[in-house]
């Protein structure tokens, strides 16, 4: 392997990895990378999956080992750790930037408890149309990330990527 | 290898796995789109959940095993789940109740399980830990909106009741395996669990406008591989392609 290769490179690699599920999200923007580590000729990359049953974190391995090859990696290992649990707070504001554009609302805070009833998060903006005037439709939306909202205002429907 | 850690794994793992299964076959029977969605949301969380125990399961045991061979190759009998995942889906009702007395219970125990003296359980429930406060705030909406709902719906739930609540008990009956890994600093104490899950259901009950019935005679066996006759039409049905077609990948 080229010596002169740095994490950064490796990194600016893995830019060009997409979530499967919200193809506009690198993985990076995503979060899920934890680390990269360089030791010989072999390439680790460290992830971690946003939700435990999330059906794009094989095709994520896959799409990693095929990037890194078609850039000249051979040897590349995967390695998946829980501790500590991915977080929403992890989603870079360039991410969000893109989610929004894409339709779908980013998550507005920081992650917290949820654990009191009923309660939902307010005030989230449509994306459509930029109103705070909204509700939530289900906390469970179309993949495990998402929460359904509708806009009272422009009175579309739209994702929410909720905070976790 | 600790045969007390590993099966307490393996039950962990088939609670998860069996009422993820369960949840799933509702996938486009919901009554309404997004609670069809939300079922099969927990599902998917639940099947995760299981695949995290059953690969370090899996590691531990060594040789051929895989998460594969433990989900679809064993037998009922080797099966540890209780036997509240495995009653049938029945009524929305049912399936919301079950899931309530199900999560009440999962909850406090993960959130111990973060503390396990093992530390590939704590990262497991720490990982797991947010899901499943997910699903406990999903299914305590549901049982207080039918409970406190119309005349059909509060009595739906009373049946419910009548149907499950012989199955709570088996929650918090120690296994051999509990017992173990309770003295090693695996498993917090059973009993704090109790007392958080008895809060949780009176104060959700209330609200409800349901009764807690008195104390009964209660079922157990599931984590000792005791099964009712549920569980073998179910794993019947999930298992059937790697039984059929030993192997088969997609
Ligand atoms: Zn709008």
């Amino acid at each position: 392997m080229n010596t002169a290769i740095s994490k950064e490179d490796v990194y600016s690699i893995l830019e060009k990895v997409s979530d499967p599920e919200v193809p506009v999200l690198s993985i990076i923007d995503l979060g899920v990378v934890r680390d990269v580590i360089l030791s010989d000729d072999l390439v680790e990359v460290v992830i971690t999956p946003t939700y435990t049953g999330c059906p794009a974190m094989d095709m994520i391995e896959v799409e990693i080992k095929a990037t890194l090859q078609e850039h000249g990696f051979e040897r590349t290992k995967i390695t998946t750790i829980l501790s500590p649990a991915w977080t929403t707070d992890w989603l870079s504001e360039s991410g969000k930037q893109k989610l929004r554009e894409y339709g779908i609302a980013p998550p507005q805070g920081a992650a917290k408890s949820k654990r009191a009833l009923f309660s939902e998060e307010s005030g989230i903006i449509c994306p459509q149309c930029s109103s705070t005037n909204t509700e939530m439709v289900s906390q469970f939306g179309s993949t495990a990330c998402k929460a359904q909202y509708k806009c009272l205002s422009c009175e579309e429907p739209f994702d929410y990527f909720k905070c976790h | 290898m600790k045969d007390h850690l590993y099966n307490f794994l393996l039950h962990l793992g088939d609670n998860a796995l069996v009422l993820g299964h369960r949840l799933s076959e509702i996938c486009g029977h919901g009554p309404i789109l997004e609670q069809d969605m939300a079922m099969t949301n927990i599902a998917l969380d639940l099947v995760g959940q299981s695949r995290n125990i059953f690969q370090y399961a899996a590691r531990m045991k060594g040789g051929d095993t895989t998460e594969d061979t433990l989900a679809y190759l064993r037998d009922a009998t080797a099966f540890k789940n209780v036997l509240l995942v495995e009653q049938k889906n029945g009524d929305f009702a049912k399936t919301i109740l079950r899931q309530f007395l199900y999560d009440a219970y999962n909850y406090p125990l993960y959130k111990r399980l973060m503390n396990s003296s093992d530390k590939d359980l704590a990262a497991i429930a720490e990982k797991s830990i947010k899901e499943i406060t997910y699903h406990l705030k999903w299914s305590s909406e549901w049982v207080i909106r039918l409970g406190d709902g119309t005349e059909e719906s509060h009595n739906r739930m009373n049946n419910a009741i009548q149907d499950l609540w012989s199955y709570t008990g088996e929650l918090f009956k120690y296994s051999d395996y509990e017992i173990s890994c309770h003295e090693s600093g695996i498993l917090p104490d059973l009993n704090g669990i109790a007392e958080e899950w008895n809060a949780e259901v009176k104060n959700i009950f209330a609200e409800a406008g349901l009764e807690i019935p008195e104390k009964a005679w209660s079922h157990d066996g599931g984590k000792r591989g005791v099964h009712s006759e549920h569980l073998g039409f179910l794993l019947a049905e999930m298992q059937f392609l790697q039984r059929a077609y030993p192997g088969q990948e997609w």
